[in-house]
């Protein structure tokens, strides 16, 4: 029988090549050795004085996951065919990531399932932390900052039960050297506040401020010496946090892009000195790329948010972006040579966390052990199992939420299901057991219930133009940096490039094949309202019962919602 | 003592007096076409010049119920350089004149900050008067959403 060495080594033989523009040089090793090591993802082209770790939206992954990489992801406008809009085949093309290896299965859902049966799960933050362990000693700790983007807290059953402290234990072994955020204050102003207290470094946001007096909420920038080298970090939380989640948890802190504030604050850091200024930023990736446009005196921007991952970092009008993925799967590493006051050398790598091939650091393991222990029974539950494979990820519609959608309709007796598009959720490959830690994995937050209401053709119709636009919109300052909303019992058709209120066509119920009309009103579940008081069972809830009840999911390949217009 | 925001804005209140124009019930299909009238009723007729004038307002309202603008005015407040007054303009709205400023030398800055209300995605307009007459203006448009579902 193949193990997964036997069919690394077969992929190496084969000639797979491991390294995009950054690790070619690995090849010829990685060869000569036969199979992939810690050694070989370690690998880099060190430079200079200045390293910095960025590590961004583990959404409360403590294990190793499977996360299937978008087969949708469109950019708009002047971000139409460029990184990270590239998907599949046209992502290794553009990065010259061989088919069928270690970064094609990292990077792409291109033969997703088979090279995840062969390659194995990515991330956890005992793999995590040997890394950054490995690379600090390598590198010498005062050479190395480590950068925490945020969406760090939110999105597991231990974080939801342990109100993020779960989170906030792991995450203090790594020593951060700053943080900023965006679910993190869905946990509400106080627990937030505690939560920032406990960890015991700075959570950083330039863009934050009072909502009644417009004063500077949170520190905006910290200074490091690193290497000789005077580096400012500059925070940028989640711009739209207050619209994309609930206000009403956090009513004193007003967000927004603020890019004349960053500003001053990019000319003040300089002013003290900073010879390298990073912005750690939860924007995405698009605001990000932007803003390296309109924002000068950035060297580097560490972005977040989105979920994109590129093998190395970008350059954007003298700005090197680096998006580092989501879930854990990637530590993003750039190296920074300073002379005469200005960085005058890089060089960058995405390292992809083999969770089969880097081991475990003991002491974050333990600590693991540590945090779930009272949940662990509860987290390998086994409440059901799947056929399908079972992914968010995309634009449109995927495969957890045409589940949820479904299970939603029959639970609350619905014509019609919407459920959030959220970027974060992991993957289960066909025939896995559904356990409550992956359920929570998909539906884990802090304002679950889930809501029966009856709306009007045309008010469904301004619910999807409205997300629409805010995926969409051709100024990435008006992204909002979801996905679009999914959709149960109708199908609809998108042009992504039309205008506001001109991109959701052919909206008809599944069932019938109707056209929802204006006028008619239709019964519509959903979950995930940013509006307070909001009434029902919490969605982890009613998904239980559904998955209990079924036994067995399966899902029909083929039934696409969303027809994409191009 | 620390001279807070806090602290000086009872001063700011005092120099420059503002009010809030009243919401009056006017059909909502001539806001473009009565934005233009009531700028023009406010200029004299004067087409403002871009310049001097900067208006800020956020991409998306966090709450449309209360949405903060910033005016000020390139002007150094004394002699013939002064503003004599600011009015915002809210395009969407059926009474596009929403705010009005007015200055002094008094005033020390033309720098003014209220909250709106905008119903929906419009352009804000923000027009000042010198003193000399002339007219300028900055426009910004505010995104008005439904929220939620973000990743």
């Amino acid at each position: 029988m193949h193990t997964r060495r036997d069919f690394m080594q077969y992929a190496l033989n084969a000639g797979f090549a491991l390294g995009a523009a950054g690790l070619g040089a690995n090849v010829t090793r990685a060869l000569a050795q036969q199979k992939l090591t810690q050694d070989d993802l370690l690998n880099f082209d060190a430079k200079g004085q200045v390293t910095l770790l960025h590590f961004t939206d583990v959404h409360a992954q403590l294990k190793p996951v499977f996360f299937r990489p978008p087969d949708t992801n469109i950019g708009v406008g002047d971000y139409a065919g460029v990184p990270p809009h590239l998907v599949g085949e046209a992502f290794l093309d553009y990065f010259g990531i061989e088919k069928g290896g270690p970064l094609a299965y990292a990077h792409t859902m291109v033969d997703y399932v088979d090279l995840a049966r062969s390659y194995g799960r990515l991330g956890g933050l005992d793999r995590t932390a040997t890394l950054v362990k490995a690379i600090r000693a390598e590198r010498g700790d005062d050479k190395v900052l480590f950068l925490d983007g945020g969406d760090t807290w939110q999105g597991s059953y231990t974080s939801l039960k342990t109100n993020g402290m779960d989170m906030v234990e792991c995450m203090k072994l790594l020593k951060p050297d700053a943080m900023t955020g965006h679910w993190e204050f869905t946990f509400g102003e106080d627990r937030f506040l505690e939560l920032v207290e406990a960890m015991g470094y700075p959570f950083l946001a330039s863009n934050i401020f009072d909502a009644e007096w417009d004063e500077p909420a949170f520190e905006h920038t910290s200074y490091f010496e690193r290497g000789g080298v005077k580096v400012a970090v500059i925070g940028q939380a989640m711009p739209y946090t207050p619209i994309a989640n609930p206000r009403w948890m956090f009513p004193q802190w007003s967000f927004g892009i603020r890019p004349d504030v960053l500003q001053a604050n990019v000319d003040a850091a300089r002013g003290e000195g900073a010879e390298v200024v990073v912005l750690l930023s939860h924007n995405g990736f698009d605001v990000d790329r932007k803003l390296a446009s309109v924002v000068s005196g950035l060297d580097v921007i560490v972005t977040g948010h989105t979920h994109d991952a590129t093998p190395v970092a970008l350059e954007v009008d003298g700005t090197l972006l680096m998006s580092s993925g989501s879930h854990g799967k990637f530590l993003g590493r750039i190296d920074l040579e300073v002379k005469d006051g200005k960085v005058s050398g890089f060089s960058s790598n995405l390292i992809p966390v083999f969770s089969d091939v880097i081991a475990p650091d003991p002491e974050m393991a333990a600590k693991i052990d540590e945090v779930r222990a009272p949940y662990e029974d509860e987290c390998n539950r086994v409440i059901g199992r799947t056929d399908a494979l079972l992914y968010r990820r995309g634009n449109f519609n995927g495969t957890w939420d045409d589940l949820i959608c479904q299970g939603i309709m029959e639970e609350r007796d619905t014509q019609i299901a919407l459920s959030p598009g959220f970027r974060w959720g992991t993957t289960l490959l066909p025939g896995a057991d559904i356990t409550i830690d992956d359920l929570y994995t998909e539906t884990s937050m802090s304002y679950p219930a889930v809501y029966r209401l009856e709306f009007t053709g045309a008010q469904l119709k301004e619910i999807m133009e409205d997300v629409c636009d805010n995926l969409f919109n051709k100024d990435p300052f008006l992204q909002q940096g979801g996905d679009m909303v999914r959709v149960g019992g109708f199908t609809y058709a998108c042009t992504p490039e039309a205008g506001m209120g001109d991109r959701i066509t052919d909206m008809r119920l599944t069932a019938t094949g109707e056209p929802i009309e204006a006028g008619k009103s239709y019964t519509v579940g959903g979950w995930a309202s940013v509006n307070e008081g909001v009434e029902g069972p919490a969605i982890y809830d009613l998904m239980e019962d559904y998955i209990s009840r079924k036994e067995v999911v399966s899902l029909d390949p083929d039934a696409a919602a969303v027809k994409v217009i191009r | 003592m620390k001279l807070t925001r806090r602290n000086v804005l009872g001063l700011s209140v005092g120099a420059a007096a503002f009010t809030i124009a009243g919401i009056q019930a006017r059909p909502a299909s001539a806001a473009t076409e009565a934005t233009q009238k009531s700028i023009m009723d406010f200029t004299g007729g004067a087409e403002p010049a871009a310049g001097k004038v900067s208006l800020t307002a956020p991409e998306i309202a966090e709450n449309g119920n209360t949405v903060p603008v910033t005016v000020s005015v390139d002007s150094a407040m004394e002699g013939d350089d002064l503003v004599a007054s600011i009015v915002v303009f809210a395009d969407g709205n059926p009474n596009p004149a929403v705010a009005t400023f007015h200055f002094s030398e008094m005033s020390g800055a033309a720098l003014a900050t209220t909250r709106i209300r905008l119903a929906k995605t419009q352009d804000v307009i923000a027009v000042a008067k010198m003193k000399d007459g002339s007219v300028f203006m900055d426009k910004k448009q505010v995104k008005v959403t439904i929220g939620g579902c973000g990743g």
